[in-house]
């Protein structure tokens, strides 16, 4: 199908938005546009960060999510509590695929599972007890942790425990680092906030904690990974990149990461950000408190790659810039066989995304490399900040969605009928069931990593094996294949 | 009055960043921006207009400062 213009994208928004109520309609239109690259600022083509209509399908999370499960988690030798009742932590543990090396129980806990399993009693009389009695058994269990990290669910904040003063204590007693993080499920729209309270709680907790502490010993190549959760291994395949060109990661967050690290990344000269919507906030701070430089990069495909090696090695000398452009040269014959190989199968693709995060943006340019081409995206819970990034990477005329609901999607794509969809496991089987390929972007459909060179070849093998799939093509019952040809002519399947 | 960090971006021009507002904008004109004081009112590309009491010595960017709505 062609594509639409900016006319009948206008068109398909307003049919869409036909089926609500007056005052939802309003509400939605807002959320809802059409990329115009003329546009500087998104605030005025699209709102964002607001809170969700009631009674409609959102696929966004809560703030602990945002805190445990996406900032705080990752951070393999430390012990995230989830405190309060036991489902938040048990239905979030290890789905997000944060790889780590460690022998899970002994000196990692990535995987695992900590929670104060709170019971009518402990919302009576109050949790912190229970906490520092917690504390104390994990000490006991597992002596190898490098700190404990407080991640509060909703009934902490609402029967008004005071977490910060057992934390308080109980660290003066471990002489570890404890952490008590305000992220309660009901704080913001979105997982949004939780992002920042997340970072609030290690400005707070964990960034000062070497200051005036020399005996680091620096060079003058130090960098650190901010904002790369290592999902399916892709800090790993981001970070060779930066070591080739002659750099020396000191800390990777939060994928992969300790809290040593989390504590040496003042030292660093210049903080590489990869999930902006995440960590900004402690970049800015770092940038203030610190004079560290932070800039943003994209490890997606080889055009973005190559592009953020250059501005990354732009901040040092000619050797790095040399290393740069020998570390670019060095991959080209992998990643032009990777293209010779997999872009006359995906050639004119057309793929809808709608991730949360940096995804929505980063992964453009991985597609067009691929000769494939993006017709629409969103975020969960991005900010107007975010939507400023996406105009410009976007087609003209091409649709933007936020928040959007279940309803809405879905009218979306009959509509636009993409080829390819790129969104989380609750929209993966209604989709497929439609008959459209559908790849899970949060954790990259147990697949990646997708990161650097070495993830873009699994990314086209990934994109190649979904779309060209021979399933898409045995979507009617075989009984009812003649009848179908027989009422009326069908056109073939790409 | 809300607190806002002021930073230099990429191009050199001064970004005027609310947190909790979640506002990231240029800064078009200051009042004063001399070598000896800055501040007063200042001029946001939106059209909005702020305004701190002028600091002398210029403070060194990155830096929070507190604002108030000039109108």
């Amino acid at each position: 199908m062609a594509n639409l213009t900016r006319e009948e994208t206008l068109d398909l928004i307003a049919e869409v938005l036909e089926v609500y109520p007056e005052k939802a309609k309003k509400d939605r239109a807002k959320h809802l546009a059409v990329n115009d690259q003329a546009i500087e600022q998104s605030k005025k083509c699209i709102t964002s960060n607001r809170k969700s209509l009631p009674g409609v399908m959102t696929v966004r999370g809560c703030a602990y999510a945002g805190s445990k499960g996406v900032v705080w988690g990752p951070i393999k030798d430390m012990i995230h509590v989830s405190h309060g009742p036991v489902g938040c932590g048990q239905y979030s543990r290890a789905g997000r695929r944060n790889y780590y090396v460690g022998m899970t129980g002994v000196n990692t806990f990535g995987t695992m599972n900590f929670t104060s399993d709170f019971q009518e009693k402990d919302i009576v009389f109050g949790g912190d007890k229970k906490l520092a009695k917690l504390i104390d058994e994990i000490e006991q269990l597992f002596p190898l942790n490098k700190g404990i990290s407080v991640q509060s669910e909703c009934p902490i904040g609402l029967i008004g425990d005071d977490i910060e003063a057992v934390s308080k204590k109980k660290a003066k007693e471990l002489d570890k680092p404890i952490v008590p993080v305000r992220c309660e499920g009901f704080r913001g729209v979105s997982q949004s906030l939780g992002h920042h309270i997340a970072n609030d709680a290690i400005r707070d907790w964990v960034i000062g904690n070497r200051d005036g502490d020399d005996s680091f010993p620096t060079t003058p190549y130090d960098v650190a990974v901010i904002g790369d959760y290592n999902i399916g291994g892709d800090a790993w395949a981001s970070r060779i990149l930066l070591e080739e060109m002659g750099l020396r990661v000191v800390a990777q967050w939060s994928g992969d990461g300790t809290i040593a690290e989390m504590e040496l990344t003042p030292k660093v000269k210049l903080n590489l950000i990869h999930c902006y919507r995440s960590m900004n906030y402690i970049s800015r701070h770092m940038e203030e408190k610190y004079g560290i430089p932070w800039m943003e990069y994209n490890f997606f495909g080889p055009t973005k790659i190559a592009e953020s090696l250059r501005k990354i090695a732009a901040f040092f000398d000619e050797t790095i810039k040399a290393n740069a452009e020998a570390v670019i040269a060095k991959y080209e014959a992998q990643y032009a066989a990777v293209i010779a190989k997999y872009r006359p199968r995906l050639e004119g693709k057309r793929v809808m995304l709608y991730v949360g995060g940096l995804r929505p943006r980063h992964v453009i340019g991985a597609y067009e490399d691929l000769g494939m081409e993006v017709v629409g995206t969103g975020y969960e819970f991005a900010h107007n900040d975010d939507y400023d990034r996406t105009i410009k990477d976007m087609a003209d005329s091409t649709l933007l969605y936020d928040d959007v609901t279940g309803y809405e999607f879905e009218e979306f794509v009959k509509r636009i009928k993409p080829d390819l969809i790129g969104s989380g496991i609750k929209e993966k089987y209604i989709f497929q069931k439609m008959g459209i390929p559908f790849r899970q972007m949060h954790s990259w459909d147990y697949s990646g990593p997708y990161h650097g060179y070495d993830g873009f070849s699994i990314f086209a093998r990934d994109m190649d094996m979904t779309i060209n799939n021979p399933c898409w093509g045995k979507m009617t019952a075989p009984w009812l294949v003649e009848e179908e040809a027989q009422a009326q002519p069908q056109q073939a399947r790409a | 009055m809300p607190s806002v960090m002021i930073r230099k971006s990429d191009s050199g021009a001064l970004l005027f960043y609310v947190a909790k507002k979640d506002m990231e904008e240029t800064i078009a004109t200051v009042e004063t921006d001399t070598p000896q004081t800055w501040g007063g009112e200042v001029e946001l590309t939106d059209g909005s207009r702020w305004y701190v009491d002028p600091i002398s010595p210029p403070p060194v960017f990155p830096t929070t400062l507190r604002f108030k709505r000039a109108d």
